[in-house]
């Protein structure tokens, strides 16, 4: 059984890399990494669940880092936009459809269209897409840029 | 940002995590059983609970079933929307829970969290309830397994520090005929103004309903008047919008006349897929 | 030859923005940074009659608590009405109250939670038309006590009035004797959220000597500054503002608030850095939001289709203070017919407080409103005239020798060609009359067509500035004052700077983030002036490089500065292209083969300041508040179910005048974005009060944006007609693709439910309450 009181020291898996860090057991992943790992991609947009933008990948999964807790992270892999290092498919596709404008919610939706691609590695159909792709928000775009940002990212592998 | 700080506690069997809730009740410290999260974390957050502890059971190897077993599907508690649906094998269940938040919080919310949620609507329980499942429980008191009916009146009805362990659905429902319908105010992502689910059951059609009152039920009464095939479809969903068990649930997302009307249509609609073999 | 301009150029901050690397105002790093939270007010209109602040006083690690007795001051960009926390009384639910500085966020947080006030509640205001009746409780005391900053707002004395604006043209009385078609119609239209992705946010810190140093999401750096300066009486070369990446403004960054709350932080901590950071929740229902809407309008048409009149009252409901309200009820006033040839008019808009959340601009600065109201009623007149409403629209259709409702005289250069426009889209949207189509039972298509036209409404003396300096490698580094938040403003300047000299724009490399101490003052990232204003600074900083750069190749050659040409990177004589210098040899000045230095560095600049805009008259309400007119025609297609009363949008189309297409994809994406803020807030978004004034609960779970999968194909056109004094014949196109969707939702709406329907969000609710044209 785990215990965690006060301030306590967890690893974490994240990029690859292991990681030790202090927290408290009511920080949220999404305060973690931003505040103590410097890994700023995932960002705060609502703290709700509703917008998607600090949305992750665990274990290959899709997670809004907003509502986890760091301590849950204990023992999984942990993967943001920085961990792509720029070479996703996803990346490049979202420059070449120009899936973004303010960028503000990209590091989300790269997130999960990268989870999209792990879990299905062909492309799956357009409902799918939506499915998923439902889970955040863009503000900037109508969303048709995301969408060949995704058609894309299957085409180019 | 939780302002507050909690202890966090993850037991690795449902006796470790009673004896942790128990302890802290005789302290007189508030616990929760935690899961997903996602309801909790939130609740922290806006401030409307402040626990000392959380007791964090996705490592209870019982509540993470998800498998056929004697002619039952058991389910445990935490596992996610996402791997019910995933696992393709109850498909109303597979169709609620695929309307349930959006996908990426389908992966972390869970079934035990969606039936204790504090949201009103709490949709998994209409597959279950029609599918005559039930629910394996465990508490400071041990472990009892009862009909989900019996201890889901509008919400769960639990004893203090029990837990939610897995639920069972008889293989029956799992090759049922079926139907789901969620109407919402505009959006797809969104609480519904109505939710049903169907199952037919010895050529009978049983119905459960999310959104249209304050808590999620199942009606025989409105059932019995929904199956009456010598009356009309129209005079059918009259019968049964006089069945609802209170006044029809308003808010902003819908007025009570306006869901009142959806759900009108949504039955109609359902009576003329049933009639026309579409379930 | 062009090398930039009409490209496709990929966005500068493309890669920054792919892989996390573009920094947002909170996310530097925090170390040594104290954190500031909020204590917002649980009243609508309330007295203060005792705040608390001992128990959040006494947590360790707090280091403040600040209330409205620390601060005296008030803001506001035109009328200074708004305290920066609340004195004594509080006139909007979720109005800034307390102010706690501490180590940490969860300990600011826990502190804020602790602070208790008393409130007496008063009689809150809800509505406009409530706010202009007779008895109605005062808002603001003293109305025409504030300190107004331009003379152009006429505050109302013991009205709930912030200012009015008329215009006069023509005779309506006897104009409406004429018409043959009359419609009068009253609508309603709520305010709603901007809702950048991200939540605006501040940081501040006060050096020993006095420099403050802001950083924050914000479309207005220069204005941080001035606002700092004005109000706590500090030389605005001792406060630095930074803006890094912003995460979306839509003109709600525009406000200057949380820096003037950072700033205060800073300062009662002995100048310390603090962050503050505000919840979702706080950004929704603190923070100014989008404008509500009352209007009145009457229109007449005479035996051919013309219109003859128009008599036209707005009332803004710019809520509890009025930010920048009074000129976004003035832009109602300039444009208030929308793009049509009307001779006599007569208009009233008008700035109301009400108990909402105050509001700001929002992208269309109200123009998204005022053109849901006027281009409804323009459907119901084609209706009663058994006219095809886009034949109706060409008819009426402003053209040049028109007068706009504030007498400007309309030029191809000045406004644009609207006919153009209109017949374009007719292809684009495959316009088929605008009647409903039956696809089957229950089920018709029906498609809706609106104009939009806008002007700007900037101080008459706006001003921008452009620096370009040379790398070794003879690529430039372009330096403005322009904020980038998503509009992307920078490549579009880039592309003009490579224009000028004839480069490819990757030889423009652009500085994403503003300092005002470095980079030369952009009045506001707002407006869609951005290639417009800083264009032409950036036009003429270009022309002082090329004038430097023959005056350096005049000496190497030995020729007239005159036969030099620049292009494609080199330096050469008209006389003897073959004989060349590269711009990387030549724009650090040039050495000879000898060693001899010849010729001097070039650093370019550029500036530009707004002319010929006036005031306008209060009476008639003749002038020109902006330097160009941009418009367009936009169609919406829907599939209704009737018996469900529920809805899909299929396709949102747009032919817009741009002037020149400098961009076509980002052009493209821009309009393409706006259709979809559009469509998104006229089908759904709304606050919603209760009876007290309560906002419900402000969140993305209640409060619900379009999400992906229930957007439709938009299609984008564009008219080139120059406009003779801008960079390249461009117009202002940024905001312009949300203006007519509202109207052009609900006239198809109407279309296919037979129904009036006068009030936003469209949702299936309204349009089921709505009585059907057979009832009314």
């Amino acid at each position: 059984m785990v215990k965690y009181e006060g301030k306590v020291v967890i690893a974490l898996q994240v990029n690859g890399e292991a990681h030790e860090v202090a927290v408290r057991p009511s920080d949220l992943l999404l305060d973690v990494l931003r505040e103590q790992l410097g890994l700023t991609a995932a960002k705060p947009g609502c703290l709700n669940g509703d917008c998607g933008a600090c949305t992750i990948m665990l274990d290959g999964w899709p997670v809004k880092s907003c509502l986890m807790l760091a301590v849950e992270a204990e023992g999984h892999v942990v993967l943001t936009v920085e961990g792509l290092n720029g070479t996703a498919p996803i990346q490049k596709a979202f420059v070449d459809a120009d899936a973004f404008q303010c960028g503000y919610c990209t590091s989300g939706f790269l997130m999960v269209c990268h989870a999209l691609k792990t879990q299905n590695p062909l492309m799956p159909k357009e409902n799918i897409i939506e499915e998923w792709l439902q889970s955040n928000l863009c503000r900037c775009t109508g969303y048709q840029e995301i969408r060949r940002a995704v058609r894309l990212m299957y085409e180019s592998t | 940002m939780i302002p507050f700080n909690f202890i966090y506690y993850r037991p690795d069997s449902l006796q470790e995590a009673a004896d942790i809730y128990s302890t802290l009740q005789s302290k007189g410290q508030k616990a929760v059983y935690f899961a997903g999260g996602s309801e909790i974390i939130t609740m922290c957050r806006t401030g409307s609970i402040q626990p000392k502890a959380v007791i964090d059971i996705k490592n209870i190897p019982e509540c993470g079933l998800l498998s056929l077993y004697n002619q039952k599907l058991q389910i445990g508690s935490v596992c996610t929307l996402n791997q019910i649906s995933e696992s393709k094998l109850f498909p109303l269940m597979r169709l609620a829970c695929g309307r349930i938040a959006d996908h990426t919080n389908q992966c972390r919310i869970t079934l035990g969290g969606n039936l204790c949620g504090s949201i009103i609507y709490r949709e998994t329980s209409l597959p279950l309830l029609l599918a005559d499942a039930e629910i394996t429980l465990y508490g400071p008191e041990g472990e009892r397994t009862v009909p989900l009916r019996s201890v889901f009146y509008q919400c769960m009805q639990l004893k203090p520090g029990e837990m939610i362990v897995q639920v069972q659905i008889p293989v029956w429902a799992l090759s049922a005929r079926h139907y789901h319908i969620k109407k919402t105010a505009n959006e797809k992502i969104d609480y519904p103004l109505v939710s049903v689910a169907a199952i037919c059951k010895d050529s009978k059609l049983r119905l459960a309903f999310s959104g249209i009152c304050s808590y999620p039920f199942r009606s025989e009464q409105m059932e019995s008047a929904l199956n009456q095939q010598t009356k009309s479809f129209e005079e059918r969903v009259k019968q049964a919008a006089e069945l609802l068990p209170e006044p029809v649930y308003a808010d902003a997302e819908g007025s009570g006349e306006y869901r009142l009307f959806v759900f009108k249509n949504t039955l109609r609609q359902l009576l003329e897929d049933w009639d026309n073999g579409k379930i | 030859m062009n090398t930039a301009i009409g490209k496709s150029v990929r966005r500068k901050d493309a890669w920054d923005k792919v892989t996390g690397k573009a920094l947002y105002t909170d996310d530097f790093p925090i170390s040594g940074v104290l954190a500031a939270r909020l204590l917002t007010s649980t009243c609508a209109h309330a007295r203060i009659l005792h705040i608390d602040i001992s128990k959040a006083l006494g947590i360790k690690g707090v280091k403040a608590v600040l209330t409205g007795a620390d601060c005296p001051e008030l803001f506001g960009p035109l009328l200074q009405d708004r305290p920066a926390l609340a004195r004594d009384v509080v006139r909007y639910a979720g109005e800034p109250v307390a102010l706690v500085v501490a180590t940490d966020k969860p300990t600011a947080e826990r502190a804020v939670r602790l602070i208790k006030v008393d409130y007496e509640p008063l009689a809150v205001v809800l509505t406009p038309s409530q706010a202009m009746a007779e008895g109605t409780p005062l808002i603001h005391k003293q109305v025409n006590g504030y300190k107004k900053l331009l003379t152009d707002i006429y505050p109302e004395a013991g009205t709930n009035i912030a200012s009015r604006y008329r215009m006069q043209k023509g005779n309506t009385a006897e104009a409406f004797q004429r018409c043959k078609v009359l419609v009068e119609q009253r609508f309603f239209l709520p305010p709603s959220a901007h809702l950048a992705m991200e939540v605006r946010t501040a940081r501040a810190e006060i050096s020993s000597d006095g420099s403050v140093l802001i950083t924050a999401s914000s479309q207005s750096p220069y204005s941080v500054r001035k606002q700092l300066s004005e109000a706590f009486l500090i030389p605005a070369g001792k406060i630095q503002v930074r803006v890094p990446y912003v995460g979306g403004g839509f003109g709600g960054k525009a406000p200057v608030m949380l820096e003037v709350l950072a700033f205060l932080a800073s300062r009662s901590v002995g100048g310390k850095a603090v962050r503050l950071t505000i919840p979702r929740e706080q950004d929704m229902a603190s923070a100014p939001c989008r404008m509500g809407l009352e209007a009145d309008l009457k229109v007449g048409v005479d035996e051919n289709g013309l219109i003859q009149a128009a008599d036209l009252t707005y009332l803004l409901d710019c809520g509890a203070y009025t930010d920048i309200s009074p000129y976004m009820t003035k832009a109602i006033a300039m444009d208030c017919t929308g793009p049509y040839h009307i001779e006599n008019l007569s208009c009233d808009a008008i700035c109301v407080y009400t108990n909402h959340t105050y509001v700001t601009s929002f992208r269309g600065f109200s123009h998204e409103s005022f053109t849901f109201c006027i281009e409804r009623v323009l459907d119901m007149l084609a209706s009663k005239c058994s006219l095809d409403p886009l034949e109706f629209r060409i008819r009426n259709a402003i053209r040049p020798g028109s007068l706009t409702p504030s007498q400007v005289e309309c030029t191809a250069s000045l406004t644009g060609d609207l006919t153009k426009c209109l017949n374009n889209i007719k292809q684009l949207a495959q316009w088929n009359g605008g009647n409903a189509v039956p696809i089957k039972e229950n089920t018709v298509r029906a498609k809706g067509v609106a104009c939009f036209w806008k002007t700007e409404n900037p101080p008459t003396d706006a001003i921008s500035g452009a620096m370009i300096t040379f790398n070794p490698d003879g690529s430039m580094n372009l330096n403005t004052g322009v904020v980038e938040m998503g509009s992307n403003g920078q490549t579009h300047l880039a592309q003009i700077l490579a224009e000028k000299l004839q480069v490819d724009a990757d030889q423009v490399h652009v500085v994403t983030s503003v300092d005002t101490r470095t980079a030369p003052e952009h009045w506001k990232t707002v407006a869609s002036l951005t290639e417009y204003m800083a264009g032409l600074a950036v036009v003429r900083a270009a022309d002082d490089l090329l004038e430097q750069l023959r005056s350096n190749g005049s000496q190497v050659f030995g020729c007239p500065a005159d036969e030099i040409e620049v292009a494609n990177g080199r330096v050469f004589s008209k006389k003897n292209p073959e004989q060349f210098i590269a711009f990387k040899d030549i724009v650090q000045g040039y050495k000879s083969q000898q060693g001899e230095s010849i010729g001097e560095p070039v650093l370019g600049r550029g500036g530009f300041m707004l002319k010929g805009l006036s005031m306008l008259d209060p009476q008639t309400g003749q002038g020109k508040t902006g330097p160009e007119w941009t418009l367009g025609a936009q169609v919406v297609e829907v599939e209704a179910d009737l018996k469900a009363f529920s809805y899909r949008i299929l396709n949102a189309s747009t032919v817009i005048d741009v002037g020149k297409v400098i961009n076509p994809e980002s052009m493209r994406a821009m309009i393409a974005g706006g259709m979809a803020m559009g469509i998104s807030l006229s089908s759904r978004e709304a606050y919603i009060y209760d009876q007290d004034g309560i906002p419900r609960l402000p969140n993305l779970r209640t409060y619900k944006l379009m999400h992906i999968g229930q957007e439709p194909d938009y299609r984008v056109g564009f008219v080139e007609t120059p406009e003779d004094n801008s960079p390249y014949g461009l117009r202002s196109f940024a905001e312009h693709g949300v203006i007519g969707i509202p109207a052009a939702l609900g006239n198809a709406l109407a279309a296919a439910f037979g129904r009036q329907l006068v009030i936003l969000p469209l949702t299936p609710e309204t349009i089921w309450r709505t009585p059907s044209e057979e009832h009314v």
